[in-house]
């Protein structure tokens, strides 16, 4: 099985732009939009942090992981079990401590999993998470299949998070400073590595590189950043539940990953809006006859990805970019 | 000839003096019956060899006849089912790939083995880095900009140089020649700084041309390290071989200088006879 292709690894420079101008015009959503449309982009940009961690791993080590929402989950019910039910806790050390958990996790389950590759890593990191998913669920103490619940955000002290438009603005720094990270960390001697391990593994062991500490450094660092999302999800809903650790979660973002273009992260968090937005765009589908039409909303998502990857194998980044180089050629 | 040891047919060994590799001046490895089975087949079946800097080791045989397994147990991408390999007084048998590498034992592949999508100059600016590799949990190793590591850069460029790639820096890897293709293996592997250098069919598929600007690179590179060059391209590894091993059903029938190997009635019949 070969591994994924990363795409666009250098944005054009009109693609940038393009970004950028979006990046303004998410930053001004509280300043404009309504309660409902606030908390949605704000749980649109959770999903974002949560697509590009895993970008990390499915786009630029090129390692296809059917568990990472495990991590996801952990951080978040790290959250709920350090919440107590009458008090916020602070952010500034329950943070640290969820992704940290989160990381640990990663570093043990990867210590296992990155001997692996192929369809083997598929389905090891999909038998570990549906462990960690049945360890929640049944297990009382856990919260069990109903979950856990949070009266209070975390305290922040210096910001108001039970704000929907502070805790807005908190999301999208994190999710800024979490795609400034791994656009450096692309290019540093680390990621040139990986991109190395994702193109022709076997050569770089030739080379002299330590695959397994690289694949495992990756795998941890992915699994904290999938931990940060996993955080901001549970202070922003409020309950966690073992579904959100479930395999479900993890192919919606390797499908999030597909659908914007792999290996840049740009691409993660572009698939991320479509996706959520196309959820609740199907979802909303009106009936045909007797035909629930919005209750199978699996089946027009799984026709659009088909779609996009035969017409568009580079995902919707790869498609804005092409047309912004015909317009551009076009110009001259 | 001046080779510490010969082979008998039967690729017995017989040492002329006591050698060990770290402790001989000159002998940096040594393969002591080296044997690989896959289940009743003997692939190479216990074959001695001993590398020596500044001489270059050819090993020849028809196809099948354990040459390229041979790399891949000195390399480590195979380990071996019996027997020793010894690198700068170092026992390094049963070791992975990375670490026999960074034991500075560089190797070649026969079907090219590049980074195809890359830039030429970032395969071997890549190479160069696993020279310089920060553990993988240093996140300063996360956030400094590969590009600019000035020692890095400073060894692919001389790797690139002495590759004669200079003129393709920037060309997409995948979209070379397969003459340059096969150079850039060799930069790739330069650019790790080896003292020994295992070289699997690097003139395989080039034209004359090609074949004749390979061969200068082969022998402009002979000084600085121990080299085993495994050939089908008789008149190239006659040329440029100090010492030739030849090799037929995994075994070595003939180890000697490349006049006495070419006079060897047993190569003749078992090999060399129908092509000279």
């Amino acid at each position: 099985m070969s591994a994924p292709k990363a795409q666009l690894e250098t944005l054009p420079r009109s693609l940038t732009l393009m970004l950028a101008v979006a990046l303004i015009g998410l930053a001004a959503v509280p300043v404009f939009g309504a309660d409902y449309t606030i908390g949605l982009v704000t749980s649109m940009m959770i999903m974002a942090i949560f697509a590009m961690s895993l970008d990390l791993l499915q786009g630029v080590t090129g390692l296809v992981s059917l568990g990472h929402a495990a991590f996801f989950g952990l951080a978040g019910y790290a959250l709920a079990f350090m919440t107590p039910s009458g008090q916020a806790v602070s952010l500034w050390w329950t943070l640290p401590l969820a992704v940290g958990a989160s990381a640990l996790a990663a570093l043990l389950i990867g210590f296992f999993v990155v001997r692996t590759h192929g369809i083997y890593f598929i389905m090891v990191t999909m038998a570990f998470a549906q462990m960690v998913y049945f360890l929640f669920f049944d297990i009382k103490a856990l919260g069990g299949s109903d979950g856990l619940y949070l009266n209070f955000k975390p305290d922040a002290g210096l910001f108001d998070l039970e704000d929907k438009r502070v805790f807005f603005w908190f999301t999208l720094a994190c999710l800024v400073a979490t795609y400034a990270f791994l656009r450096r960390l692309l290019f540093s001697p680390f990621g040139r590595a990986l991109a190395g391990i994702r193109a022709n593994g076997h050569r770089m062991r030739a080379l002299g590189f330590a695959s397994f500490s690289h694949k495992l450094a990756a795998f941890t660092l992915a699994g904290a950043l999938a931990g940060l999302a996993g955080y901001l999800w549970a202070a922003q809903t409020g309950f966690m539940n073992p579904e959100l650790m479930g395999f479900h979660m993890s192919a919606h973002a390797i499908m999030m990953v597909i659908l914007g273009g792999m290996g840049n992260f740009a691409g993660a968090i572009v698939g991320a809006f479509a996706f959520e937005y196309l959820l609740h765009l199907f979802k909303d589908l009106p009936d045909i006859g007797s035909f629930r039409t919005g209750k199978h909303w699996q089946l027009w998502m799984g026709l659009f990805i088909v779609a996009i990857v035969i017409l568009a194998p580079r995902g919707i980044l790869g498609l804005l970019a092409r047309w912004l180089q015909r317009k551009e050629t076009g110009d001259d | 000839m001046t080779e510490a040891v010969t082979a008998t047919a039967t690729g017995e060994i017989q040492p002329r003096t006591p050698n060990h590799p770290g402790t001989m001046p000159g002998l940096v490895l040594t393969a002591r019956q080296l044997t690989k089975r896959f289940g009743g087949l003997a692939a190479v079946n216990q074959v001695n060899l001993d590398l020596w800097q500044g001489r270059i080791h050819g090993v020849i045989g028809p196809n099948g006849a354990g040459k390229s397994t041979l790399t891949n147990l000195l390399s480590g991408d195979l380990p071996p089912t019996e027997g020793t390999v010894t690198l700068a007084g170092q026992d390094i048998t049963g070791w992975n790939p990375e670490r026999i590498s960074r034991q500075r034992l560089g190797r070649s592949y026969q079907k090219t083995n590049i980074f195809p999508a890359f830039t030429v100059w970032e395969n071997i600016r890549l190479a160069a880095q696993s020279r310089n590799q920060p553990f993988a949990f240093n996140p300063l190793a996360w956030l400094t900009r590969a590009a600019t590591h000035a020692v890095v850069n400073e060894r692919a460029e001389k790797a690139l140089e002495l590759a004669l790639l200079g003129s393709r820096r920037n060309t997409i890897a995948g979209a070379a020649s397969h003459g340059e293709q096969r150079q850039l293996e060799i930069a790739m592997t330069l650019a790790t700084e080896p003292q020994v250098l295992l070289l699997d069919e690097p003139l395989a598929g080039m034209g004359t041309m090609e074949a004749e600007r390979m061969v200068q690179l082969l022998l402009g590179l002979k000084a600085d390290h121990a080299m085993m060059l495994v050939e089908h391209d008789m008149d190239a590894v006659f040329a440029v071989a100090d010492h030739l091993t030849v090799m037929v059903n995994g075994q070595v029938i003939a180890s000697d200088t490349p006049a006495a190997v070419r006079a060897d009635v047993t190569v003749q019949a078992a090999y060399l006879g129908e092509a000279h």
